[in-house]
């Protein structure tokens, strides 16, 4: 998975083709972390069809907020540099979901 | 999977992992089913100064994992797979997980509870966009912004003071005039100058463009509607049982708390329940361990009448 950042956020995922998801969490968010063994499976599993990128919002909170991410976790799908589709929260993100958010955007 | 267990245990928060501490010790063949994120509620939480021992903070995720290592360290094994329903017509009881399904002689249900939702328009709209019901998670988006925190138990003041480490401003909106809060908890609060409390209010709606840009508050007394400027809502205004599973099976309350005796029986032979999932009037990590550890004892006795072994 691609780590971004404030220097690469424009290129990877503003300036992409084809779908990107965005794993948004935090060095604190424990259901984040809990989740990353599942994303990491299933960014292996859909590699060839998604571009899988996560960013770590503790280092950079100002591209996550500009982004208009305030809270953890969330999954945002890009196209051609829009923002497609996102889900939040622990409840909500569930592998299930995650796949599924995948599977209707590729 | 030919394996029978002594006890299957669900859910993997301070309950479910004393549960399987105690009946490993018990030399019980002990396992546990989590279908997400080990600790349990505790896991998101750093303030834990009721835990006795857990001084100079240990924080939640740090304690709820030593549980989990002290489990397995004895020798409890740990499933991370969702459970789909139950086969209950023979002495052996069958669980049946999403990938497989697992036997055990015993049950010992500890899915504990989750938080509920306001149920205040713009509540789902500005998920993740300002409204959270998690403080460790989310806190640090906030800072140097003002943040509201709804409710007036342990969770919502003590949060509220966490949060106080990250925005400049932290407002509690209570409903009543008082906090259920332990009165330690509400002392801190009290004391600490970024804490403002809104007393008698109810968040009406939360709005903003993107992201929240304000809550609607209103006097539960006066009926008086204001409006109020905030960055983030973070919500605590309770609990409730994750308790579906086994729903039609073991007796529980209207709200759907699991009834037990003193000893962690459910209305069904061989099932147990154990923590926030049960009727009690405590819901806290030590309660939820003592509760695990009465479950482990009780299957264990269960399984030599039974069992005869």
């Amino acid at each position: 998975m691609i780590e971004l950042n404030k220097d690469n956020f424009e290129q990877e995922v503003m300036q992409a083709e084809g779908p990107v998801i965005v794993d948004f969490w935090g060095t604190k968010c424990e259901p984040c972390k809990a989740l990353m063994p599942e994303v990491e499976r299933l960014a292996e599993q859909y590699k060839d069809k998604i571009k899988f990128c996560k960013l770590n919002t503790t280092e950079n909170r100002r591209l996550a907020i500009s982004q208009k991410v305030m809270g953890l976790p969330t999954f945002i799908v890009y196209k051609n540099g829009e923002k497609v589709k996102e889900i939040s929260g622990a409840d909500n993100c569930t592998p299930e979901a995650i796949e599924n958010l995948i599977k209707e955007n590729i | 999977m030919d394996k029978i267990y002594d006890v299957a245990i669900i859910g993997g928060g301070p309950a479910g992992l004393s549960a399987g501490l105690y009946a490993s010790r018990g030399r019980l063949d002990a396992v546990i089913i989590e279908k997400g994120r080990w600790g349990g509620q505790a896991a998101t939480t750093e303030e834990l100064e009721n835990y006795p021992g857990s001084i100079e903070h240990p924080t939640g995720p740090k304690l709820t994992e030593r549980m989990r290592e002290q489990a397995k360290a004895f020798g409890t094994e740990f499933i991370n797979d969702e459970v789909a329903g139950f086969d209950l017509t023979d002495k052996v009881k069958v669980i049946k997980l999403r990938e497989g399904e697992i036997k055990a002689k015993t049950i010992i249900i500890a899915t504990g509870a989750q938080h509920i939702n306001l149920g205040a328009p713009g509540e789902d709209t500005f998920r993740g966009k300002g409204v959270s019901y998690c403080a460790t998670c989310d806190a640090d988006f906030f800072t140097e912004l003002e943040v509201v925190v709804v409710g007036g138990g342990d969770a919502a003041v003590e949060e509220a003071i966490y949060l106080t480490k990250f925005a400049d401003k932290v407002t509690i909106v209570h409903r009543r005039n008082e906090f259920r809060a332990a009165k330690s908890i509400v002392e801190k609060a009290m004391a600490n100058e970024k804490i403002h409390i809104i007393w008698d209010s109810v968040v009406e709606e939360i709005y903003g463009d993107g992201i929240v840009e304000g809550v609607k508050l209103k006097n539960v007394k006066t009926g008086e509607v204001t409006d109020y400027r905030t960055d983030g809502v973070f919500i605590f205004v309770g609990t409730k049982p994750v308790s579906d599973i086994v729903k039609g099976i073991v007796d529980m309350d209207p709200k759907g708390y699991i009834i037990t005796d003193a000893e962690m029986k459910t209305s069904v032979e061989g099932i147990f329940a154990a923590g926030d999932v049960r009727v009690t009037p405590l819901r806290q990590v030590i309660t939820a361990a003592a509760d695990g550890a009465i479950a482990a004892i009780s299957a264990e006795k269960y399984i030599a009448e039974k069992f005869g072994h």
